[in-house]
This record gives structure tokens, sequence and C-alpha cells, in this order.
């Protein structure tokens, strides 16, 4: 074994949606690992049928979600020098998921999700190739296309996380910032997104302790620029149309 | 066993990344049901890696461009092995199919006009991308994933139920294409969560299963890329064309190593980051070949002019196209001025203010930032060649995307061939997926309408079970996790960048044992989401095309884009004339020969005679200039 390599304790859950255990083991970690490397080297030399699921690697995909330490986290963008030496690390399948097998959930939930938000709605006066849009327009919502779908902000999510009830009538932060890009999306005419985030997908539910913000691999600022602005404006709206219509009026002179 | 689950289709698109969504797009407006099915998560495929800009002449940045001169750019990079016709479609519709991604909801990074932005890129010879920051793929497989669920709202509207015409089978695989009568039937596979086999009845199939990276050690593929669409369609008695082309990226990582082989985007090197050995020198001007000294600066100062002012300079060569940046490194690596860890150094940080980096590339500042210690506005990154693209793949009809040799099959993305040639113009693989994607889709919707169903037979059923179960039933087989790694070992040294007659050789007969090990490769542990059960059924597919790889580049003896020998390393004109074609007998891989279609008249015309000749024997000259 050269100088760069050490041995590492893990302690991971395994088991189905019927039944689990945290099972240990040590195995080699070499300089500039992420947990993911080890738990691949577990997966070659020790437990070949280890259900994990992960894609590129390089944190762009958001496949490897899982709670190490307890914390929501990215597999793949842990690195393994954060973490004390000879500290046992720790690692669990979602919380707020069902499990699968071992380290893989059911994260359906959030397809289903994606399904109840009404798509984006272009213009009808535009062709394809004539659309005109400043950059300041689309960086607000190019912030939230930056999300790689990790789920890691709606596992988090304390609405959910141990409130299954919930689920049923909250979008979670996710969501919310997919209503948000389409909101300030300078070209979308879907009029009432705002409203229909209160009372279709329960922004109302949120009290905005920005646990979703925290975990985000991506560091989209989902509290302060998604949710707490439609908080704030749909307030406004509920008083307010004039305020209302002329929010989207503004949001069309982008337009040449 | 319980009763096989059978699902009835239209078209069954095999692969949810770029090419397989689009294709699922279009079968759906053509009016067909359809089957989307991903070995991962719905919206995780690989082309979410992507993340320079996809290529398309909208000439909003120059308005000198449009599709001529990007077809002339395709070819050139191709070093003109091109199918000229597919390069010609792509050419003319990539802006369309750019376009039509902003109707529905992309973002993409905008022009002071308002108009979607440009950048320049390898190969290319005026800012052509459109782009958003350096995660486009992920932008373009967001919107087509938003816009398959904005069809299944419209069709819950319609008709009661959003799966009516679209269908996402997640994480699951496909192991075997099933036909009857010489045509497609239909697909075989299993769900990697519980183990249990699906049937999918359908008369088309499209592959859309994108890349081949993970036979080789470094690479920026992910799990997924093991030539799973290349392989069904050999087996379904298909051919695969020039497979001995295989792209590697310059600029992978190079440390740590557990991220030996990520990629580093080209729009480093696009936005002013240079190359330089570990003497400090900027390595790139020595490695300008002939055919390329004409469009590209031969000193630093006319370099560095050409960021302000593209009319009167000629381009850095650190912008050549990948096959020419990634032999330089390797040659620079093993002459002794390599950096520490085996590359070599780019750097963007004396050449951009520290704000305009992290604006520009922020996934790179990132990933240096997270996954090395590396701060890429104050330091030099260290990087090196990785198997990034297999520029062969499906022979296909052009205009259809329809398999050649199997009807009812169509292939679309990094899975067909032929559209680059022997070496991929970076940006060229994000249009080439909209536009043949958009024409598979339109391709298997014709010939259902001409052919009808064609129904499975429960002999294919049993003999696709059978093939599929083998893994379980083997008695004290050997690791699978052990035989992949010897595999990516033997590629990476036998079969990568730089080829010698005697390793591919060796490659060959080292393969030949590999897949007899294979064979007795058993899975151990039961059928759910069992990675090893997995990986047994994905080396097949692996030893397949590497075998494939391995004959064609053994056959041609010639160095051209992403196929160099050591022992032919000039290009030849006679090689010019001929693909690759490999065949499966049920044993063995066969390669032969096949003439290239020739360049019709009007696209001949688009070129200079002066560069023609580079590339061209003088008898293919007369013959089109004939008449002239």
């Amino acid at each position: 074994m050269s100088a760069a390599e050490k041995m590492v304790k893990l302690r991971i859950w395994r088991g189905d949606a019927k039944d689990g255990a945290l099972h240990d083991v040590e195995v080699e970690a070499n300089e500039g690992e992420v947990v993911l490397d080890v738990i691949h080297r577990v997966q070659a030399t020790q437990m070949s049928d280890l259900a994990v699921r992960w894609n590129c690697k390089a944190g762009k995909c958001g496949s490897c979600s899982m709670e190490i330490n307890g914390k929501p986290r990215l597999a793949c963008m842990t690195r393994m020098n954060m973490f004390e030496e000879g500290e046992t690390i720790t690692v669990t399948p979602l919380r707020a998921f069902p499990v699968i097998r071992d380290l893989v959930t059911d994260v359906s939930f959030n397809y289903k999700k994606a399904m109840e938000i009404p798509a984006f709605a272009g213009p009808t006066d535009l062709k394809p190739g004539d659309y005109r849009m400043q950059q300041v327009d689309v960086e607000r919502s190019q912030e939230f296309r930056k999300c790689i779908e990790c789920f890691l902000c709606q596992d988090t999510c304390h609405v959910i996380r141990d409130h299954e009830e919930n689920k049923k009538s909250f979008a979670g932060p996710r969501f919310f910032i997919r209503i948000a890009e389409l909101d300030m999306h300078p070209l979308d005419t879907l009029r009432n997104r705002k409203k229909t985030a209160q009372e279709e997908h329960g922004l109302g539910m949120c009290n905005i302790t920005k646990c979703c913000t925290e975990v985000c691999p991506e560091h989209i600022r989902i509290t302060d620029n998604a949710i707490i602005p439609m908080k704030e404006r749909v307030v406004d709206e509920k008083y307010d149309p004039i305020r209302w219509l002329g929010s989207k009026i503004r949001k069309r002179e982008g337009i040449n | 066993m319980s009763e096989l689950e059978r699902h009835s289709y239209d078209v069954v698109v095999i692969g949810a990344g770029g090419a397989g969504l689009r294709a699922a797009v279009e079968a759906r407006e053509a009016g067909l049901r359809v089957a989307i099915i991903c070995k991962s998560l719905f919206g995780k495929a690989h082309t979410v890696m992507a993340e320079g800009g996809v290529a398309a002449s909208m000439g909003n940045v120059n308005s000198s461009d449009n599709w001529q001169v990007h077809f002339r750019d395709t070819m050139r990079g191709g070093k003109f092995l091109n199918h000229w016709r597919m390069a010609e479609l792509h050419a003319k519709e990539s802006p369309d199919r750019v376009w039509e991604l902003e109707t529905w909801g992309a973002l993409f990074d905008r022009t002071k006009e308002g108009k979607i932005s440009q950048r320049n890129f390898g190969g290319h010879e005026f800012p052509r991308l459109a782009h958003v920051g350096d995660r486009t793929g992920l932008e373009l497989i967001r919107t087509m994933q938003q816009k398959i669920v904005a069809l299944q709202q419209e069709d819950a509207r319609n008709h009661g139920d959003p799966e009516s015409y679209i269908k996402v089978f997640a994480e699951l695989t496909i192991t075997e294409i099933l036909k009857e009568g010489g045509k497609v039937s239909g697909a075989y596979g299993y769900w990697r969560e519980t183990g249990n086999e699906v049937l999918f009845e359908a008369p088309a199939v499209v592959l859309a299963t994108g890349g081949i990276g993970k036979t080789f050690k470094v690479t920026s593929n992910s799990w997924e890329g093991t030539g799973d669409g290349h392989a069904l369609a050999l087996k379904a008695g298909g051919h695969l064309v020039d497979m001995e082309f295989v792209q590697f990226h310059p600029t992978g990582m190079v440390w740590p190593p557990s991220v030996r082989g990520l990629l580093v985007t080209e729009s480093v090197r696009g936005d002013g980051g240079v190359l330089t050995n570990s003497e400090g020198k900027r390595f790139m001007f020595d490695y300008i070949p002939e055919v390329f000294k004409d469009k590209y600066a031969d000193n630093e100062a006319e370099a560095d002019r050409w960021y302000g002012d593209q009319t009167n300079n000629r381009r850095p060569p650190e912008l050549l196209p990948r096959d020419e940046v990634a032999r330089a490194i390797n040659s620079e690596v093993k002459a002794g001025r390599g950096s520490p860890h085996g590359g070599v150094f780019l750097d963007v940080s004396k050449r951009l203010p520290a704000d305009v980096i992290k604006k520009k590339l922020p996934s790179m500042w990132h990933q240096f930032k997270e996954l090395a210690d590396v701060d890429i506005t104050e330091t030099a990154m260290e990087v090196g060649p990785t198997c990034h693209y297999v520029m062969g793949g499906i022979e296909v009809e052009p205009d259809s995307a329809a398999a050649v040799g199997v009807p009812g099959l169509f292939a679309a993305g990094e899975v067909a061939g032929g559209m680059h040639g022997s070496n991929r113009l970076g940006g060229n693989s994000l249009s080439d997926l909209l536009v043949f994607g958009r024409r598979a889709g339109a391709g298997a919707a014709a010939y259902i309408k001409a052919s009808g169903k064609n129904p499975v037979s429960e002999a294919s059923v049993r003999g696709a079970s059978e093939r599929l179960n083998a893994p379980f039933t083997r008695v004290g087989g050997e690791n699978p996790y052990t035989i992949h790694q010897e595999l990516q070992q033997t590629s990476n040294d036998l079969v990568g960048i730089i080829r010698t007659g005697k390793e591919l050789e060796e490659a060959i007969v080292k393969l030949a044992q590999l897949r007899s090990r294979v064979t007795t490769a058993k899975a151990e542990g039961g059928r759910a989401f069992n990675p090893g059960f997995h990986l047994a059924i994905d080396l097949d597919n692996m030893l397949l095309v590497s075998e494939c790889i391995a004959r064609s580049a053994l056959q041609r003896e010639e160095s051209r884009g992403g196929h160099t020998r050591d022992d032919f390393p000039a290009m030849n004109p006679e090689w010019r004339q001929v693909n690759s074609i490999s065949s499966w007998n049920g044993k063995s891989v066969d390669v032969v020969q096949q003439k290239l279609p020739s360049l019709p008249k009007e696209l001949f015309d688009l070129f200079e005679l002066d560069e023609l000749m580079k590339y061209l024997t003088p008898a293919e000259i007369t013959s089109v200039k004939g008449g002239a």
C-alpha cells in the first residue's frame, strides 16, 4: 500500500422497504477521493450487490444524492478529506423518500410534482428565431435552471421530511424554483403562476427556514431569490390588481 | 416465475438523452404512441455533461456565418471522411432546432440585441455555439424533458391520461432488439430496480444510447457509456461504421486520481485559456499541421489579437480541432515536458479577470475548487487527454436515420456513425442529436405508416429471457468488476490515442480472452437493483464494441482524426475513400471496407481546389470536376 492510501471506516445502511440495518466496513481510500469513490470500492471488493445510484461523478447530474453523517449531500462532491482522521462515516439513503434498496430511494414523488406544474407558455405572436430577451432579464430564471434535480432540497425540507401527509399538497423547493423560473421568464404568458403556487402547490406551507438553500449543491438561492419574492408578490397581487398588471407589462418590454 | 410484463407501443426509444427525447417528441407529434426507455432516472443522461454549446450557424454574432461555412468546418474537422449528406443536413437544420428549443422554454445567453449569443470553439470559423454559461447540455436536456412533460399534460387534458401517448420507463435496461420476418418487432429488457423482465412489442425502435467511453480507463463518460446501442444494433444485424475513430478530448482533469478524465470544457480555450508545458512554453505553435497553416496564427502576438479582432488575425492554435490538440499534449508529456501529474497546464487565470472567469466558466470554477482544491482564477489547471466521444456508430440512411440492413431500426446521436467523419468538432454533438433525433422520430413514423404491426413470437421471448438470465445461472464464475477493469486497461494501453499494428493485434487476443471470461462472469446476490448483475450484462456490449474498434483500427493503415497509427503516421487519400464496416456473425466481428459516397458537385464547389487536393486523390478530383 502506498503512502497515499489509508483505510477508512464506513457505516453503510443496507436493506429494503421492509427491513434494514447499518453495516460497518473498512475500505481503502486514496488521496483526493470522494465518498462515492470509496463506496464504489466497497462495491467492487466487498459487496458487489450494494445498490447506489450515480451517473456523471462530477456534480452535474444529481443522481448520487444520499445522507452522509445525516446531511443530504451528493456523494460525488463530498471529499474524504473533510472528515476527521479515523472518523466513521455514516452513509444512509435519503430520508424523505421510500427506500428501494440500500442507498437507492424511490424519488417518483418529484416526477409527479413536475407533472403538476403548468409548462412554459410561449407567446403565440412570435415565430421561432424571433424571440428577443436581454441577458439581464434571463439571468434571474437562469439561476433556477442551474438545478440538477438532485432533490436534496426536497429531502431536507421539514415540511415533508417527516410529514408524509403533507406530500399531497406540497410541491417542495425544487418546484417552487421551477414556478419562479417560469414566472420570471420574460416571454412566459401564463398569468397566475404565483397564485397557483400559493393555492395549489403549497407555497404557504414554507416558513422560510432556508434549509433547502443550505443543501443546494448548485448554490441556488432558493429561499431568497425564488420563495420569498413569490410570497411577497402573491400578497401584493392579492390586494392590488393594477400592480399585477404592471408587472406583466414590464415583463414584455424586452420584445421588439 | 410470475407472468411476463408486456407493453405495446408504436415506437420504443432506447435512450433518454438529447437524441432520444427529440426523437420521442417528433414521433408523438406524428400521432404515435412512444415508450422512452432510460437506464438512469429521467433527465440524468450524459447529455447533461455537455458544456460548451450547440453549434448552429444563426449568424447572431458574426453575420457572415451560414450553413455552407458550418458544413465546410464540419468536413474539415472530420478530415473529409464524414458522410456528406449528414453533414449537409446537420449544417442546414441546426439553427431551426435551436430556435425551436426557445419556444419550449430554453433560456440561452443573449447578445446585446437580445438574440441568442454564440461563442467561439475549436474548428469553427465564426462564433457559432449557442450556450448557457458552461452548462449547455443541462439546459438542452431539461428543456426537452420539460417538453415531454408539456406533451403529457396536453395528453392528460385531451385523453384523460398523461401517459396515453408518451410513457417514460426509467431505470430499465434493454438487452435485445427482437425481430420477426427480418423486421424489428420489439425490445426485451429488465427493470434495474427489481430485475424483473419486460417485453416491449413495437414495430419500430430508435436507438439513442450514446457512447462507449466506459470501455476506456480514462474517460469523461459516465457508467452509462457502455456501447449498448452499438451492440444491440450489431446483434440485430446492423452495421457499425468507422469504429476506429474515437475522440480523445484534449483537456480532461488529471488530478486527483478519482476525477482523472473528467472534462474541462473547450470553452476555457475559446474564452482565452492557453496551454503551456513545464518550461512555460505555449507549445501549440509547434503543432499546427500543414492543412491548417493558413487558418491558425503562428505567433503569440497574432493569436492574442484574434480575441479582439477576428477578421484580420488568424486563430490561436489552442483552438485547433480536438484530435490535433490531444496529440500535441500527448507528445509534450512523452517528451518529458509535462506537468507534475502527467498533463500540461491550461491557464485562464492570467488571461481574464477573476469575476469574468467565474461568470463565463462557473462549472469549471466550481469543479476545480471542490474536487481538486484549485482556484482557476489564480492558478493553472493540469489537463490531459480523456476518452470523450466515438465518431463511429450505426450505419444509417442520412435522411431517415434508418439503420442500414435492419427494417424498423433507427439510430440518432452519438450511437449513429458517419456524421462526424474521423473527428467531431466541439458543439456539433448537441446539434447532431437535435437534427438527427428529430429525423429518427420522423423516420420511424413514416416507416410505421407504411409497414404496420409486427407481433413478437414466443420463441424470441424465450431466447431473450435465457440470455438475460445467464449471469445468475453460472457457477463459480468471476467477479465482473475485475474483468471490466482489465478491459479498460487494455483499451487505454493498446487501443488508445496512439496505436501500432502490433499492439492492436495484442489487443484483439486479449479481448478474446476477456470474452471467454465474461461468459462465466457471475452475478452475486439477488435480482433487485444489483449493480454486479447490471455490469455483467453491460460487459458483453463493451467487449463487442471494443473488438470492433480494435479490428477497424488494425485495418486502417493511416492516421486521420481520432485514429493515430505510430506505424502509419501520415494521412493517406486512398484510405479517405473507404469506411470501415463492422458486422457480427454470431461468433466474431468482421470488418470490411466500403466505398464512401462521393461529394456531389454543388458541395464540392464550396471548397477551394487547393484544399480538396490535400484530402482527395487526383482521380477523385478529376471525376467530380469532369465536364466542368
